[in-house]
């Protein structure tokens, strides 16, 4: 009985850890090549899930292929990713790169702020629900439990996807090579004649994009309410800070390792749950500071 | 400090007073601004240093459930009491915290902290059967030192508590800034490893100001659920945290008394917005903050002493007097 | 001699005039719904309901000829901000009556804040029990129902339904009335029969999107009857949740306040469902649908938004109905003159109040007395949503627990022979 559980707790945990790592490894990208916490990145995250929520009710109202609600999912992480992140980028943060960290933590934290806003006077206080994705892949079971294949299969699938997607752009793609660049010496690739700014611009466009992501594909799974950004926020600060800012890899064991962690709590000690991420977060901080200070990517 | 910024000082908290005492429906704001402002003002400390805490709000809370835990086992207790039991027990983590917390500069400083404030926030919410769980602890009314008031009288007594202790930090925050302490904790902003060469150690210097600044918070928390007759899990959320720094930021995070100001508009917004239209309170005070951190950096009484030393052709030094020592420290371009 | 005679008279008279009060220009209720966030489906409707009733009320002169003004608190904001708007509303706009909560949690902060602030509060839809045998009130009522008639009417219909039960898990949600009722669920479960084991106690947080955990884990276990006391949102998630993954047809659901979500599950809510409706509140109530004056309400609400009324949406017109009644008795006693909030206060007391459901009446300890209504779920193309069939109605006197008494002690004293009690069943007419 034991293993088996263990296996539903692996289970539980995956379509989980998906999530949580595709989000905060745009923000610990963001971190590692801009030096900003972005805690809008919450915010990216709700609107992303919205969007794709509102696209899917248009494809059923319209009576259009149900198929055609996966594309909408990364079209709509795309849309919100690149508008609202040059949006973000350019009016704001380009202005406040030299001041104070407490003031660039403040300013993403208004940006927060007012998409939480926006996001109820566009789509209301209601709770949506656009399920379509998740129903159509259908149910697998494994052993006395049923999972959506869409859980356990096509949101791990993706996670690895951008894993090894990332790493292979900022590895192996020119504009990624520049990225690590700046992000290893900023003023070097300045001397070299990389364009900073433009450096700047992209990889917030790409974070935010991951951050949209990671909304549009929770988006089927769960009803979409005003206030759904603040936790997976939280959690992937959670997350990037005990992988380490910045490190990509270490994004994804971490993310592992906390959604494992939550799911085992709920069967063996449910009161633990919400709990497990942040003690880990602080463990990981009291004990090995250093993973959290180095930075390289 | 001089003079003239004392009589300020007790000139603003004499204008409170009176608004509490002939305004009586305004009670309830004035209680819950100045228990953010002591908060804020926790916040104003360590950032002299340079120094933000994003998880304060775990002083606040351990401080209203502190409070209430003696409340619920005296079957009821005095507001002395309370206070006494909050702040002691806040400023007792404030020590433990402190001594880990410490050794921690920047963004990990500010990580760490969030990460224990959540941790408190999970313990909160998760216990239901001693803490309540996510409908928080109901604390009774208490007395006010000895006597059993009404509803109306009680309020009354709780703003002049809540002015007594807002002046009381302020004037000690002044004081201990203009104390060596004080001193070293901005010269360690400007240069850590330069103070340890004269001997100072930095830690214990930032240790003192997240124990005083804790005690600030711990203040304004039983303040707050003294008033609610309830201290709930989201008094230690992270976004209570970013609150407190948003309103340091928001009044001037250089001058103390910014603390106060910045927490009566930002509660001012969000009690009188909210009446209106429910949704605009953020967005308007989001778009505030970030027009006061693109052209006004030292908040609404940093813009207040600029102009007051523009106005005015008076020296910087008399005019900021009691405020700010010598030189603002947060709006200074990064070293 | 004779003028200072008539003068000093009119003076008294004018005196006497002024010592019962001038009518106000308009009576002000305030009242706390979720206008936001999951709970929000439930309590939007409450607020369409209570417009809709002032309205017509307001078109015929209001209460006792004053008109109403009503003002709305966002329980969705959280309980701090709702404290604070509620004393605003009190202190700053001097309502004279609010209508506070619907979570059990906010009630039970409000009670004693109403009480202190001298302010009549109706709660109009939370469920614990734990208010009036926790204290003792003159300002705070509930003119509809709560929880232990709620709970022990669902246990017993769930032994009629499945005597042979086994085993049964929880899934409430973490606050003051998932965990109340499933206090008062599991007693009278306990003492009326004894060898059923739990073998799960899930408490997800209140407002939680998303359900998979808990879902895996019944499903592991699979109980006989699964039981939730969530509603709003949450019970919408949970059910879709739980449908998609095929629990719904491992195990007998039972959930005591799906009446409120319905229509909007749709075609999620499968049949054989165990449903309950917080009192017998339900637009095809079988004793009422027939009556002209509750299908014209049904009728009006759907007019006005589209959808079918729901619990909430009688909870607060039996808050309102109670209202007015106690207002038109504290009037009566008070010579025809504008009542005191101290005299309505007092008048509420013992009223009976029908507002589209069995009559309700408010006894001494300030609890009303609502009889239960529950079903079973079952298909009708008529509706593409489920409705009930198979319901029961219980009386509210054999089932709510005496005054002065704690209701997990009372129910710990209940004989078996109360599963034997006959009430009226009705079909569903297809």
């Amino acid at each position: 009985m034991t293993s088996q559980l263990v296996l539903i707790a692996l289970l539980d945990g995956i379509a989980y850890a998906a999530l949580v790592f595709i989000v905060s490894v745009g923000l610990t990208l963001i971190f590692g090549v801009l030096r900003v916490l972005n805690i809008a990145h919450g915010s990216l995250y709700a609107v992303g899930a919205y969007t794709a929520a509102s696209f899917g009710i248009w494809i059923a109202a319209a009576k259009i292929s149900p198929w055609l609600s996966y594309p909408t999912l990364a079209i709509a992480a795309a849309i919100v990713g690149i508008t609202l992140g040059s949006a973000i980028e350019r009016l704001l943060l380009q202005r406040i790169y030299d001041k104070e960290e407490v003031l660039q933590l403040l300013a993403t934290f208004a940006v927060f702020m007012i998409l939480d806003d926006a996001q109820r006077l566009i789509w209301g206080v209601q709770p949506y629900f656009a399920a379509t994705p998740l129903r159509l892949l259908g149910n697998v079971q494994i052993g006395a439990v049923t999972y959506t294949v869409y859980q356990i299969v096509l949101l791990p699938v993706v996670a690895v996807a951008v894993l090894v997607g990332l790493r292979f752009y900022l590895r192996y793609a020119t504009s990624g090579r520049v990225i690590l660049a700046v992000a290893e010496d900023r003023e070097a690739a300045r001397a070299i004649g990389i364009n900073v700014s433009r450096v700047y611009l992209t990889t917030f466009i790409i974070g935010a994009v991951l951050a949209a992501l990671g909304g549009s594909l929770a988006s089927p799974t769960t009803s979409i309410l005003p206030g759904m950004g603040t936790d997976m926020l939280v959690l992937s600060f959670a997350v990037a800070a005990s992988a380490g800012l910045g490190r990509i890899e270490g994004a994804a064991i971490t993310a592992l390792l906390i959604g494992l962690g939550r799911s085992v709590a709920v069967y063996w000690a449910p009161e633990l749950d919400v709990l497990v991420p942040y003690l880990i977060m602080t463990l990981v901080l009291l004990v090995r500071p250093q993973t959290f200070q180095s930075r390289r990517i | 400090m001089n003079v003239r910024g004392l009589a300020g000082l007790i000139l603003a908290a004499l204008v409170v007073a009176a608004i509490g005492m002939w305004l009586p429906w305004t009670r309830t704001f004035l209680i819950i601004a100045m228990s953010k402002g002591l908060a804020a003002l926790g916040i104003v400390v360590l950032l002299r240093a340079g120094q933000v805490s994003f998880g304060h709000a775990m002083f606040f809370a351990a401080a209203a459930y502190a409070a209430g835990f003696v409340s619920r086992a005296l079957g009821g207790a005095d507001i002395a009491v309370m206070l006494l039991a909050g702040i002691a027990a806040a400023t007792l983590l404030g020590l433990v915290v402190g001594m880990f917390v410490v050794r921690y500069r920047q963004i990990f400083f500010g990580m760490l902290n969030l990460a224990l404030s959540m941790v408190l926030y999970s313990v909160l919410d998760k216990f239901f059967n001693i803490t309540g769980g996510s409908d928080g602890l109901r604390i009774r009314r208490p007395s006010m030192f000895g006597l059993v008031l009404d509803r109306n009288d009680f309020d009354l007594a709780l703003v002049f508590v809540s002015i007594t202790l807002s002046l009381g930090a302020t004037i000690a925050v002044l004081v201990y800034f203009a104390s060596p302490l004080g001193q070293a904790l901005r010269a360690m902003k400007s240069n850590e490893t330069r103070l340890e060469y004269i001997g100072v150690s930095a830690r214990l210097v930032l240790l003192t100001s997240y124990i005083i600044s804790a005690a600030s918070s711990a203040a304004g928390g039983v303040l707050l659920a003294a008033l609610q007759g309830l201290a709930s899990p989201s008094f230690s959320y992270w976004i209570q945290s970013g609150e407190f720094v948003f309103i340091a930021i928001l009044g001037g995070a250089a001058y103390p008394v910014g603390a106060f100001v910045g927490a009566f508009i930002f509660e001012g917004v969000r009690i009188y917005a909210s009446a209106f239209a429910n949704d605009i309170w953020e967005l308007i005070l989001g778009l505030v903050i970030v027009v006061i951190i693109l052209f006004a950096p030292r908040g609404v009484v940093g813009l207040a002493v600029q102009m007051a030393t523009r106005s005015k052709g008076v020296s910087r030094s008399d005019a900021t007097g009691v405020m700010a020592g010598v030189t603002p420290a947060a709006g200074d371009s990064r070293q | 001699m004779k003028s200072l005679l008539i003068a000093a008279s009119v003076c008294v008279g004018m005196a006497s005039v002024g010592l019962a009060a001038d009518k106000p220009n308009e009576l002000k209720i305030g009242i706390t719904t979720f206008m936001s966030g999951p709970a929000s489906v439930f309590g939007v409707p409450g607020k369409a309901s209570a417009e809709l009733i002032i309205e017509e009320w307001n078109r015929k002169g209001g209460i006792g000829g004053v008109p109403v003004k009503l003002f709305f608190v966002d329980e969705g904001a959280g309980t701090q901000a709702m404290l604070a708007e509620y004393r605003r509303l009190v202190q700053e706009e001097k309502v004279d009556v609010m209508l506070a909560s619907i979570s059990s949690g906010n009630c039970q902060v409000v009670a004693p804040l109403a009480e202190d602030l001298k302010v009549l509060d109706y709660m109009w839809d939370c469920s614990t029990q734990r208010i009036f045998e926790e204290g003792k009130y003159r300002y705070v009522y509930r003119p509809q129902s709560y929880g232990t008639p709620e709970m022990l009417s669902t246990v017993l219909y769930v032994l009629r339904k499945r005597p042979d039960l086994k085993t049964i898990a929880v899934v409430n949600q973490d606050y003051a009335w998932g965990r109340d009722s499933w206090q008062l669920f599991s007693t009278a479960l306990k003492v009326l029969k004894p060898d059923v084991t739990v073998v799960a106690e899930l408490f997800p947080k209140f407002g939680a999107a998303d359900y998979s955990t808990e879902i895996s884990r019944l499903q592991a276990l699979h109980p006989d009857v699964v039981l939730s006391t969530a509603w709003g949102g949450d019970l919408d998630t949970l059910v879709r949740q739980a449908n998609q993954r095929g629990l719904m047809q491992q195990s007998l659901f039972v959930l005591p306040l799906v009446e409120s979500s319905l229509e909007r599950l749709g075609n999620d809510l499968p049949e054989g469902v165990i449903a309950g409706a917080r009192g017998d509140n339900y637009f095809l109530n079988p004793e009422y649908k027939d009556k002209p004056d509750f299908k014209a309400f049904v009728d009006a609400f759907r007019k006005k938004t589209n959808a079918y009324p729901i619990y909430p949406v009688f909870h607060m017109a039996q808050s309102l109905f109670a209202l007015r009644n106690a207002y038109e008795k504290a009037m009566v006693a008070n010579g025809g003159q504008w009542p005191s909030r101290e005299q309505v206060a007092d008048a509420t007391k013992g009223i009976t109040t029908e507002a589209y459901s069995r009559p309700i009446t408010i006894r001494e300890d300030g609890q009303g007395l609502a009889d239960q209504l529950l079903g079973t779920t079952k298909r009708d193309p008529k509706y593409n949503f489920a409705v009930m069939d198979d319901i029961a109605v219980y009386p509210a006197e054999k089932i709510s627990t005496p005054v002065g008494k704690m209701s997990v002690e009372w129910l710990k004293t209940l004989e078996p022979s109360i599963l034997n009690m006959q009430v009226p069943t009705y079909k569903h007419p297809m």
